[in-house]
């Protein structure tokens, strides 16, 4: 695919927003000096809280809006509760965050099944267009877990 | 209403949702006619981004019209179509008013290393999507734009993320007539850098990828250079080798967290977790770009922290610049280049899916199948 383009200069738009001042210190943004009155700016009306909402410890209050999707619950919600004692610098920040992600995703099996919902995971995963559009992989996949599986059944029934 | 629902790793599905309220006196709320999945989405599909809920809908490329709006809201209107940046920005904050709307401080409660954003976890702020059929848009005296009456839908749906983080991606490389630029990344981002990079003069613009089908789109589309990085042995050497072994002038990250390439990268990074992803497009960035030269990242990568070269950039008096796009600051000039035709954002588009395919949509675009560079959400209640 090696083709270097000698017409660039035809290119539609070349060079019509070179800029000869974007050098790398010149800042992408109109300075105004405002950041030295550090937070005293004016704000917007703060949203209601009222849902449970998990602030970063590095600033002193919510934000004027934010978003309602999903509170924590459960013990993932227990999880990202302890995270959020800690700073954005911490990996007991970040770390717990993942593993409350991981089993927020158990809790929403178990959750589907209270409902009377059995999750359809074929469906989910979209896995009749992987196997239109690549069944060799596919099968390929498949077979491999399979073989796995058999070997691990049979390992452990050995062992019994 | 109907909205994508994320259920963990890999899985999402449509589920039937309580419509959205006005929370605040600046919010609207806007029926969605089109929606993307972006490159993004996927690293929050693969459970890549900390705090992701299971139940969060997605979604921050969306145009739609206004359905209702909130007692201090004056600049849209029920009735109008609107694209939407996908920033959440107050306009009010010391980073706004310098046109950081990117890095809003009043519209991120959950993290303050990034603003919020639609439908990007609940570390950008655990806003609800576009993924669906209506969706709740705070400030919007700030961010939506009304759609102009000649402008193709498709073009202005690509407007709220993809065109202007590629434009910036190459306006923070401080691109200079006659320099040459290398783009890491040949996803709908990457291409538009490339395409956008030409804007600012330089005389050679190449783009390193693995997948051919990608690289044989990007140079047909954005007229560069393009190579599989598979058939190197090594691409820093290789792109010393084709600068006069002197190294680009300006290096720009489109990958971000999910890099291929490199295989203690991969390994920790997206095997075992041990960093935010696997930086591989980086580490080439760095160590591909000329002494003095500057890198510019727009590749999404986690909050906790990435095995870069930093010596490397001390050594090389490298600059880093990086940034979520400034959407809003962007746009006029934006417009002007779509309204004139000089750049066909809707070109990118390969697939059109109905909102209710989700899974398969998702599936498409995240194993590259069908040859997916774009996707495009039809929601069922668009006109």
């Amino acid at each position: 695919m090696n083709n270097q383009n000698q017409d660039f200069k035809n290119i539609p738009g070349w060079g019509m927003d070179i800029d000869p001042d974007n050098e790398p210190t010149y800042p992408i943004k109109n300075y105004t000096g405002d950041d030295h009155n550090r937070s005293n700016y004016e704000k917007a009306e703060q949203q209601p809280v009222n849902i449970e909402l998990l602030k970063s410890n590095e600033r002193p209050r919510p934000s004027a809006v934010f978003g309602t999707s999903v509170p924590p619950s459960g013990l993932s919600g227990a999880i990202r509760r302890y995270a959020f004692k800690h700073s954005e610098d911490r990996y007991r920040h970040w770390i717990p965050l993942i593993l409350a992600d991981r089993i927020n995703a158990w809790e929403g099996i178990i959750d589907d099944f209270k409902k009377g919902t059995i999750p359809n995971i074929v469906k989910e995963r979209g896995w009749k267009s992987e196997f239109r559009y690549n069944p060799v992989n596919m099968i390929g996949k498949a077979a491999i877990t399979l073989a796995v599986g058999g070997l691990m059944i049979k390992y452990l029934c050995k062992r019994k | 209403m109907l909205a994508m629902n994320y259920r963990g790793p890999y899985r999402v599905r449509t589920v039937e949702r309580p419509m959205p309220e006005i929370l605040h006196p600046e919010d609207a709320i806007v029926r969605v006619t089109r929606t993307c999945i972006c490159g993004s989405d996927l690293h929050l599909y693969h459970g890549m981004v900390p705090d992701t809920r299971v139940g969060s809908t997605f979604g921050h490329e969306f145009t739609g019209v206004v359905e209702e709006v909130g007692p201090l809201v004056t600049n849209v209107k029920v009735g109008d179509h609107v694209l939407v940046p996908f920033n959440i920005a107050c306009g009010k904050c010391n980073f706004c008013k310098q046109g950081l709307y990117g890095n809003c401080h009043e519209s991120n409660t959950m993290a303050t290393a990034v603003g919020g954003i639609f439908g990007y976890s609940h570390t950008a702020g655990g806003f609800d999507g576009g993924q669906a059929e209506y969706v709740r848009v705070p400030y919007a005296n700030v961010g939506p734009t009304v759609i102009p009456p000649d402008m193709d839908p498709d073009d202005a749906v690509l407007l709220t993320d993809v065109v202007p983080t590629g434009y910036q991606a190459a306006e923070m490389g401080g691109i200079k007539e006659g320099d040459t630029v290398v783009v890491f990344g040949a996803g709908p981002i990457g291409i538009m850098a490339a395409r956008c990079a030409w804007f600012f003069g330089p005389s050679r613009v190449i783009i390193i990828d693995h997948v051919d089908y990608r690289l044989e789109f990007a140079k047909n589309y954005a007229k560069c250079e393009a190579y599989n990085f598979k058939s190197m042995d090594d691409p820093v050497v290789f792109l010393k080798k084709t600068t006069d072994w002197y190294g680009a002038d300006v290096c720009i990250d489109c990958v971000g967290c999910e890099a291929e390439g490199n295989a203690l990268q991969t390994f920790t990074g997206k095997v075992t977790l041990m960093q935010a992803g696997a930086a591989t497009a980086l580490q080439w960035a760095i160590n591909s770009v000329k002494k003095g030269g500057i890198v510019s990242v727009v590749g999404v990568y986690g909050p906790p922290f990435n095995y870069v070269p930093i010596g490397n950039i001390l050594n090389k008096g490298i600059t880093l610049r990086a940034n979520q796009a400034s959407v809003k600051r962007l746009l006029p000039r934006l417009i002007d280049h779509v309204q004139s035709g000089r750049l066909n954002p809707k070109g990118l588009i390969t697939h059109r899916v109905p909102l209710e395919e989700i899974s398969e949509a998702y599936r498409i675009f995240s194993s590259k199948l069908d040859e997916c560079i774009k996707t495009v959400l039809i929601p069922s209640t668009k006109p």
